[in-house]
């Protein structure tokens, strides 16, 4: 159970190691609210989706479970797009675009058809919330380092900012430039975030030799 | 006629799929280490998304919205998506078995890539005219066609290249990505 949970926050993370739902991880990672925001969608869609998918796992037909899946996947969608624009239109705002592109990131069918298929309901919401978690976790990571590095503060939840430039006075630094809140910033800074990643399992391997 | 330049010229650079509105980026990293396959999975995305963008627009225009089930769009879209590349797939396993064998395999990848509902998504909700979706939505996949390529011919290079090994593989593509989105973004001033 424990290991369960905890497999996607390390070993099998969605974005780290199964290099799965690339386009949020780089287009909403300019602000830690966006990822906090991106990361409960997620979770909301994926726990209901594997526990759903799981249920049925049994009397769905081989041939056309992708088709199906994905149609429970769009409703799940549907339904948290809808919540968030009535309770969170700011964040709705923000995420645009890749609230109902939520279908189709890899991550969510990727987990319904590797785990919640073949798997007890229970474990596949354990499965999911471990998924969205590690998720969460390494678009959280990102959008700090993006968001500091660009703007100089970091956005919580709504009000809720640390304002970095603050510290050094009323001057805005020279480093913090919004270079890293463009595209072009997304890319190299998680390309950088890609080769510490494989830096560290390189270590490791080798000491395992 | 100014305007089609505009879009035409917003679609393939400023506002580039890949680069400037993040669609489709598991394709980009996943099918660009060899130009063929590149070239084969920009030219099936070009297809793919100019038909769905335009079949969505008008189900969304004259059956979605004169009903009020706005709401649906993302289903119903999705469900297009599936069944026309399921269609295209058939029809050119039929009509063209050579186009079939260097296209044939990147078409079920297409149904999951974002750009394909991104773009359908985007020409409904920014209220596009007919003409408008279907030029910006071809000029979007030619835009992903000339950027994977470009992408891939930089990537046959950097297999060869003398790179650190932590930086081996997919690290060193996103920063090369990166750097032309750097000089993608330049084209929204000439615009």
């Amino acid at each position: 159970m424990k290991d369960n949970l905890l497999k996607g926050i390390f070993k099998e993370n969605p974005i780290l190691v199964s290099m799965l739902g690339f386009c949020p991880t780089l287009a909403i990672t300019t602000k830690l609210e966006n990822a906090i925001g991106m990361g409960i969608a997620v979770l909301f869609v994926l726990v209901l989706s594997n526990f759903m998918v799981s249920l049925i796992r049994n009397i769905v037909p081989d041939e056309i479970r992708i088709p199906i899946y994905i149609v429970i996947i769009a409703a799940f969608v549907t339904i948290i797009e809808m919540l968030m624009a009535a309770f969170l239109p700011g964040l709705h705002e923000s995420l645009g675009i890749f609230i109902p592109l939520i279908v189709v990131n890899c991550i969510i069918l990727g987990r319904a058809e590797a785990f919640a298929s073949e798997n007890k309901p229970l474990a596949s919401i354990v499965d999911g919330v471990g998924m969205a978690i590690g998720f969460t976790l390494v678009l959280s990571l990102i959008s700090i380092v993006r968001e500091v590095l660009g703007f100089g503060t970091i956005t919580i939840w709504k009000d809720l900012v640390i304002n970095i430039n603050n510290l050094f006075g009323d001057d805005k630094l020279v480093i913090f430039t919004d270079f890293f809140v463009s595209p072009a910033g997304a890319f190299i800074v998680i390309g950088f975030l890609f080769a510490i990643v494989a830096a560290i399992r390189n270590k490791r391997t080798g000491e395992v030799k | 006629m100014s305007n089609v330049l505009t879009w035409v010229f917003s679609g393939l650079l400023v506002q580039n799929v890949i680069l400037a509105r993040f669609l489709g980026i598991c394709p980009f990293l996943g099918v660009s280490k060899k130009r063929e396959s590149a070239a084969g999975m920009g030219l099936a995305v070009t297809f793919v998304i100019t038909l769905a963008s335009v079949v969505s627009w008008l189900l969304y225009t004259y059956i979605l919205v004169p009903f009020e089930m706005a709401y649906m769009r993302t289903i119903v879209f999705i469900l297009v998506i599936a069944s026309l590349v399921q269609i295209i797939e058939m029809f050119i396993k039929k009509v063209s078995p050579g186009l079939y064998r260097s296209l044939g395999i990147y078409l079920p990848l297409i149904t999951t890539n974002c750009a394909i509902l991104g773009m359908a998504t985007i020409v409904t909700s920014e209220q596009f005219t007919f003409l408008q979706t279907l030029i910006f939505s071809f000029a979007s996949g030619l835009g992903f066609l000339l950027v994977i390529y470009i992408f891939s011919t930089f990537r046959e290079r950097l297999d060869r290249a003398p790179i650190p090994k932590a930086f081996k593989g997919v690290p060193i593509a996103l920063i090369v990505a990166g750097l032309m989105a750097l000089i993608f973004s330049r084209f929204a001033g000439v615009a």
